[in-house]
């Protein structure tokens, strides 16, 4: 099938395992979505879900092995970056496709220049002089809000604080303007005023550029506040499905519900009731339950549940939801 | 007086920069900065800041972690603050701590159950005979088995570490724990059990808890007072159900403003702070807040606001903007 004109990123199916020393580690078992154009899809989940070994891979940021690409295609336009070689590889990273990293202390280059890092990727992916590089890079550092930016660009990364160095990441990834730019929990590691500030930096960069964001988070306030759509993941598999109003006013995944009701919301305070808890923890990925991954945990778990693996179908339109359950009642 | 459990009046903590050749204190961060705060038995007070604010200090200050450098703590109306080790030892099984981090918190080599029982031993609260059932029964407080006792830390998750934490605070029967972000480590369906079992605990033995943490969503829901702390001081200290309602200070606002809210259809004007929070080791002059704050004034920059009273009871605000 050709994906819709419009759809910049289409994964299709992917499965991406590791071997470890317990087994066969199915951190994403047979994940498909699209990103549109100009569209930002929010990937939830709590820790070691998937969400975030499904966007190394698209860009195969994995070390082979232990990772281990089992099946399932990763379309960019059409073409599979599954089947390219490094080199081809490389002309896409940081140009075409770029991404923002968790954790701004450790991923930029302790002992280069701030300057020089960002010269580097335009210089390598633009054809461009030095010069002109640096002058750029003087706009990008304007751009995300970094004050004295000449001054800031020869400074190395231990001399900023952390939503600096958050911006200059932003700044590093949007560099050669790029149509997908993959954000791998962005704020989670900054204080909320911050977190507002480099949002707000972002929607401001898509709006401009109409970039397509994929934005990974376990924050469902983010999520909220910058998606377009949204899809769940849980155990290596994408749970639900919808546009951002749907899945928080009409959830139908058990595992959406219960995540979605475990928040205390700072609009609706309401101390006098325990909050809702999803009992249990995620199950080890190398043991999963027979049937639903959810089972364990579920609240409205039936028999069918444990009969075979749920398939994600669609309920109404656009909205998926992968449980026995759900799709029994409809 | 009497009927606070702990208060604390004009706490300080000053670190001092030691730089140059005879590493002399050149500067000092000033941590906390003349905080005064109190809790009443089996109340919770949140305390709330960005990082960087002081709270973690003042925290760990209270408990004499840290010793402070100026003001009082007043532990069941007892002056504590110049108590020496031995003395301190009595007064901190009224008083425990349950840390951030689950993960590095716990000793890697020792079982559960001796991790549980040093304290029961240090204060002599059991013998060999006892001790086994009472590690059951703490285990069993806090949602875990019995078999956990002589299990590792590594073969637990972060959520049952952080009960593991919860029990080893609880070991003394305390009157007030402080909470150091006990639930920011750990994924968001396991805050809410965390949550639930603080309140449970709370409600069946009465105790009083400091929570300190930096999501205010969290703190909304569990505390009965809430004080905002920034650059080593309280900018607003109030009811919870007061606070939430309609927070006063500047700082304050914008705090809640950008906490993001779970509901697409919600739609708020958000103040964004400009810049980050400046260097605690020359904080600003006048108010702390002013280089950020979009409402300053003329007396902002050269004046320092105090916690004045506003209005309602139990409602400070440290600003110089009328109410």
């Amino acid at each position: 099938m050709v994906p819709p004109k419009d759809t910049l990123l289409s994964i299709k199916n992917l499965r991406t395992y590791f071997n470890v020393k317990e087994g066969l580690a199915k951190a994403v078992d047979g994940v498909s979505y699209n990103i549109n154009n100009g569209e930002t899809l929010g990937l939830v989940g709590e820790s070691g879900c998937g969400k975030t070994v499904s966007a190394l891979s698209i860009l195969k940021l994995l070390d082979i092995p232990p990772a281990e690409f089992h099946s399932g295609q990763i379309l960019f336009k059409d073409q599979d970056l599954l089947q390219m070689t490094e080199q081809e590889l490389n002309s896409i990273r940081g140009r075409l496709i770029s991404m923002i990293f968790q954790e701004p202390m450790t991923s930029l280059n302790p002992v280069l220049s701030i300057g020089f890092q960002i010269d580097e990727v335009m210089i390598n992916h633009l054809s461009i002089n030095a010069k002109e590089a640096r002058d750029r890079t003087i706009e990008l550092l304007n751009m995300v809000g970094i004050p004295l930016p000449q001054k800031r660009a020869k400074e190395y990364p231990h001399q900023l604080s952390g939503g600096m160095r958050q911006r200059i990441m932003i700044a590093l990834a949007v560099a050669c303007d790029p149509e997908l730019l993959i954000a791998d929990e962005p704020t989670t590691a900054l204080d909320v005023t911050i977190q507002a500030q480099i949002l707000d930096i972002m929607l401001s960069l898509q709006e401009t550029f109409n970039t397509s964001i994929l934005l990974i988070t376990h924050d469902l306030g983010v999520i909220a506040e910058t998606a377009d759509r949204v899809a769940v993941m849980y155990a290596g598999k994408i749970v639900e499905e919808a546009d951002v109003k749907t899945i928080f006013q009409n959830p139908l995944h058990p595992y959406t519900r219960g995540l979605l009701n475990s928040v205390p919301k700072i609009n609706k305070i309401d101390s006098a009731n325990r909050l809702h808890e999803i009992p249990g923890m995620v199950p080890n990925l190398c043991y999963l339950p027979e049937g639903c991954s959810f089972f364990n945990r579920c609240p409205v778990r039936k028999k069918i549940c444990q009969s075979g693996k749920p398939k994600l179908l669609n309920i109404e339109n656009n909205h998926n939801v992968r449980c026995w359950i759900v799709q029994d009642s409809v | 007086m009497s009927e606070e459990l702990l208060e604390i009046k004009n706490l300080k903590k000053f670190f001092p920069v030691k730089s140059g050749f005879f590493f002399k204190a050149k500067d000092h961060v000033h941590a906390v900065d003349g905080v005064s705060l109190s809790v009443k038995p089996g109340h919770t007070l949140g305390l709330v800041g960005e990082s960087g604010c002081g709270k973690t200090t003042t925290g760990k200050t209270i408990l004499k972690l840290i010793e402070p450098t100026d003001g009082q703590i007043f532990f069941q109306g007892e002056n504590i603050t110049g108590y020496t080790r031995p003395k301190m030892k009595k007064v901190r099984r009224q008083m425990q701590m349950i840390f951030q981090d689950p993960f590095s918190s716990l000793n890697p080599r020792h079982t559960i159950g001796s991790i549980l029982a040093s304290p029961l031993e240090i204060h002599g609260l059991a013998d060999d005979k006892n001790m086994e059932d009472k590690i059951t029964g703490l285990l069993k407080k806090v949602g875990l088995s019995s078999e956990a006792m002589r299990r590792y830390p590594h073969e637990f998750s972060g959520g049952q570490r952080q009960r593991i934490g919860i029990a080893r605070a609880l070991a003394l029967y305390p009157e007030l724990i402080i909470a150091d972000e006990p639930v920011s480590a750990l994924d968001v369906s396991i805050q809410a059990q965390i949550i639930n079992l603080m309140k449970d605990l709370q409600e069946e033995l009465g105790l009083a808890y400091i929570i300190i943490a930096h999501d205010l969503s969290i703190i909304s829901h569990i505390s009965d007072e809430v004080a905002v702390m920034y650059l080593g001081k309280i900018v607003e200290k109030a009811l919870s159900a007061d606070f939430y309602a309609e927070p006063l200070h500047p700082y304050s606002k914008a705090l809640i403003s950008a906490v993001p809210v779970p509901d697409p259809e919600f739609k708020k004007k958000r103040v964004i702070l400009k810049g980050d929070v400046p260097s605690p080791i020359n904080p600003p002059s006048g108010c702390r807040f002013h280089p950020r704050c979009p409402y300053r004034f003329e007396p902002c920059d050269k004046q320092e606001p105090s916690l004045k009273p506003i209005g309602k009871e139990n409602r400070f605000v440290a600003c110089h903007l009328k109410f």
